[in-house]
């Protein structure tokens, strides 16, 4: 198992790097942000994106991908953390391109890939109905009818849900609580309704409610009541870039924080030749690397399609988001009363990292996760 | 036709195979290896024949001239010895401070009389070396010691004391910093580097008793003794320079020493689910479990590092950053997992000896207690701390007083 890039995703990664520094800066999210603009990305760098080859990195040859891997896709992903870059790279190609790569009929996938791949359309993945992720507890139904099937509940925290071409919608089909099935639900549907809920990230994020809404049967992804499984892979896709990116928005805070230490003169010194504080900075060094070999073994079981994927992602995102904690917190107490201003981008960062961090599982949910894992595989 | 280096590799590999006992390949316990000295003990025939085979090859020291009783052996040739040893699992014949760390330093900075005098013995495995850096009032701050080298004509006249000398008890000679300047501008410039005879008048070691019991430190006093000047290694006053570099020796020493110790790993996950039955979810079940869940998943990431590290040093990449944390973080980790072994097991892991506790259980007592030694020894965590903060974040220098 290789916990490094290799010398194509070393390339990937500069290349990624200088993108997204050059085409979507900081400044650009604060602009995006200051006129609450509700799609919460630039169609233009998301269509330079997909130029770029990087919304099909992940799928197979056969599919119209570059079968680039996720180890690829990772470092995209910590390229866009480190400049708070926003795209539907996450919605509409990681998950719920998944969704329709692993389940997906030849139909639909015919129907969706090629388009999403391209840009010219997006999905978005609606699984969360609580505070907290939790994809097996899903309480949307969907009742069979004489024409397919009936759709009524709540979603939220729908990741670049508002003005989506559609959503792939997990939905309770039986009994049991594992008895889920996913519709894909395109824009324009009678009954559907869509909310933007404003998070402190200011990315597109929605609420959207389901209410007597008709699908057909051709609109059913994979098999009745066996949603689940494909879900959980579609999911630990996601929660692997979404540690990918937490790392790199941490790494580049860290680097703005040494900066700012070894800059800002208290006391006629330095502040970071207070040991007081490098001591702190050092713990946070150690955590950012315990935390990157965690995530490219997450990235490296991915590709690897290894048994042990799901436990190796609920590790990276777990101990991705608890270096999160204490990096993004220390930045600003490092900081001092400048890093609670607005005007400083320490306050972006640190609001974007608890977003991605709550996002598809926090450290406390994957602690549990990663250790159940862990037990079964031995 | 098969290069010289194929033929060295295949020669090797046919003697080691023949002249290897098999019960000296493998991981040793605690205490199976062999210390060379005057004293040397063995428990067993194969482990003489094996000591005494690679004695006559001259490969207690392959690297080493064979003018001073080394092997003779090329780099490249001593790599390909190391790397079949490894492959067939041979253990190292002995355990010899005096060949890890002290012999490449004499080799490098030590007088031609030094060399033939000091070497050849080492590398017959009739000496056992013991080493004398810190002190009870320099630990940390190494350079601030006080044991005095006072010169008296032809010898020098050693007073002090030191401490956590790894078998100073057991050992014959001892290379030893001493102050041989007390009015230097800089505490580090007037330090030199000596080696003495521990049978000499005036020097008594005294086993040092820690809180889990009996250990293989010593302290180590000088009452009044002749250090003849010919045992100063290196320039007078020039003592801190050999220091740096002896440490750095006695990183690749311990790593050789860690290949072949059997690890006192105890598996957290299963001890905790055989003292908190998985069934029962009172609160401090919950709570317990959930730090053993953390510390578990702390583990694997820390294991993932060290795969990480080697990766990229065989890829060329700097490594510099990634190592810097490694000693810190393992003994912060099994600091954290002891503790939370003793809160997991209530009074069975606070045993200290008897028919009461079980074997595992007195084990874990120990590990649990000597786990405090080891954030401490080999470069506290602080100092550690210090080390990421100054080498690879590149923050500036403290005002004053701080540890450099």
């Amino acid at each position: 198992m290789s916990l490094i890039y290799n010398e194509e995703q070393r390339m990937l990664l500069d290349t990624a790097q200088e993108f997204f520094a050059e085409r979507s800066p900081v400044s650009a999210l604060r602009a995006l942000r200051d006129r609450g603009d509700e799609l919460g990305f630039e169609p233009a760098v998301w269509q330079e994106m997909t130029e770029l080859g990087w919304s099909a990195i992940p799928f197979p040859e056969n599919l119209g991908g570059l079968a680039f891997g996720y180890t690829g896709m990772g470092a995209v992903f910590e390229s866009a953390g480190r400049h708070l870059s926003a795209s539907p790279l996450l919605s509409s190609i990681v998950l719920c391109g998944s969704v329709l790569e692993l389940g997906g009929s030849e139909p639909q996938q015919e129907q969706w890939l090629g388009e999403l791949i391209t840009g010219s359309k997006r999905l978005a993945l609606a699984v969360d109905e609580g505070a907290r992720h939790a994809p097996d507890q899903v309480s949307l139904s969907a009742v069979p009818t004489d024409t397919g099937f009936q759709l009524d509940g709540q979603k939220v925290m729908v990741v670049d849900g508002l003005q989506a071409d559609g959503w792939i919608v997990a939905a309770c089909t039986g009994q049991t609580a594992d008895a889920i099935s996913l519709f894909i639900v395109p824009a324009g549907t009678v009954g559907v309704e869509v909310q933007p809920q404003r998070l402190i990230d200011a990315r597109n994020t929605a609420r959207v409610s389901f209410t007597h809404v008709q699908v057909a049967p051709e609109q059913l992804i994979g098999e009745l009541d066996r949603g689940a499984a494909i879900l959980e892979r579609a999911l630990d896709r996601g929660r692997a870039c979404l540690a990918a990116e937490l790392q790199g928005a941490c790494e580049s805070l860290f680097q703005t924080t040494l900066e700012y230490l070894r800059t800002r003169v208290q006391f006629d010194v330095p502040i970071g030749s207070f040991q007081a504080l490098q001591h702190r900075a050092a713990w946070m060094h150690v955590e950012l690397e315990l935390a990157r070999s965690s995530l490219m073994a997450a990235l490296a079981a991915l590709d690897a399609d290894d048994a042990q994927a799901a436990q190796r992602v609920s590790l990276a995102k777990w101990k991705v988001g608890q270096m999160a904690d204490r990096v993004s917190g220390e930045a600003i107490q490092m900081h001092g009363g400048i890093g609670v201003t607005d005007e400083l981008d320490v306050g972006l960062y640190f609001k974007r990292i608890r977003v991605l961090q709550a996002l598809l599982g926090d450290a406390d949910y994957h602690l549990a996760r990663g250790y159940q894992d862990n037990r079964s595989s031995h | 036709m098969m290069s010289s280096i194929e033929a060295f590799r295949a020669d090797t590999c046919a003697w080691l195979e023949a002249n290897c006992p098999a019960s000296q390949r493998g991981p040793a316990r605690d205490g199976e290896l062999v210390w060379g000295g005057s004293r040397v003990e063995f428990l067993n025939e194969d482990q003489r024949l094996w000591f005494e085979r690679m004695r006559e090859r001259g490969w207690f020291c392959p690297d080493w001239p064979t003018a001073y009783g080394g092997g003779g052996l090329s780099p490249e040739e001593d790599a390909v010895l190391q790397q079949e040893m490894k492959r067939l699992k041979c253990r190292p014949p002995q355990i010899n401070l005096g060949i890890w760390m002290l012999g490449p330093v004499l080799l490098e900075y030590g007088t031609e009389e030094q060399k033939q005098r000091l070497l050849p013995p080492m590398a017959r495995g009739e000496v056992r070396w013991c080493q004398g850096f810190s002190e009870p009032n320099a630990g940390s701050d190494l350079a601030s010691l006080r044991t005095a080298a006072v010169d008296a004509g032809d010898h020098f006249v050693v007073n002090g004391s030191k401490i956590w000398t790894s078998y100073g008890d057991k050992s014959d000679w001892m290379y030893c910093l001493v102050r041989t300047d007390p009015q230097a501008a800089k505490k580090q410039e007037g330090i030199s580097l000596v080696v003495l005879d521990m049978h000499a008048e005036g020097v008594e070691a005294r086993p040092i008793d820690l809180i889990s019991g009996k250990s293989a430190f010593c302290e180590v006093f000088f009452d009044n003794v002749k250090v003849p000047k010919d045992n100063l290694i290196g320039p007078l006053n020039g003592g801190w320079t050999l220091a740096k570099r002896l440490l750095q020796h006695e990183r690749s020493a311990m790593s050789k020493f860690g290949d072949f110790c059997l690890p006192n790993h105890f598996d957290l996950m299963e001890i905790v689910n055989r003292y908190l039955p998985p069934d029962r979810q009172t609160p401090s079940d919950i709570a317990l479990r959930a730090r053993a869940q953390s510390l578990a998943l702390d583990e694997q990431a820390y294991n993932l590092t060290v795969q990480r590290m080697g990766q990229q040093a065989r890829a060329g990449q700097d490594v510099s950053g990634i190592a810097a944390i490694m000693k810190l973080v393992h003994t912060e980790q099994e600091k954290q997992k002891f503790e939370l072994l003793v809160d997991v097991m209530g009074h069975r892991a606070l045993g200290w000896e008897g028919d009461e506790f079980g074997e595992q259980e007195l084990a874990i007592s120990k590990a649990w207690l000597l786990s405090y030694t080891q954030t401490i020894s080999g470069g506290s965590s602080e100092v550690q701390l210090n080390v990421i903060a100054k080498r690879v974040l590149q923050l500036p220098d403290a005002p004053k007083g701080g540890a450099q």
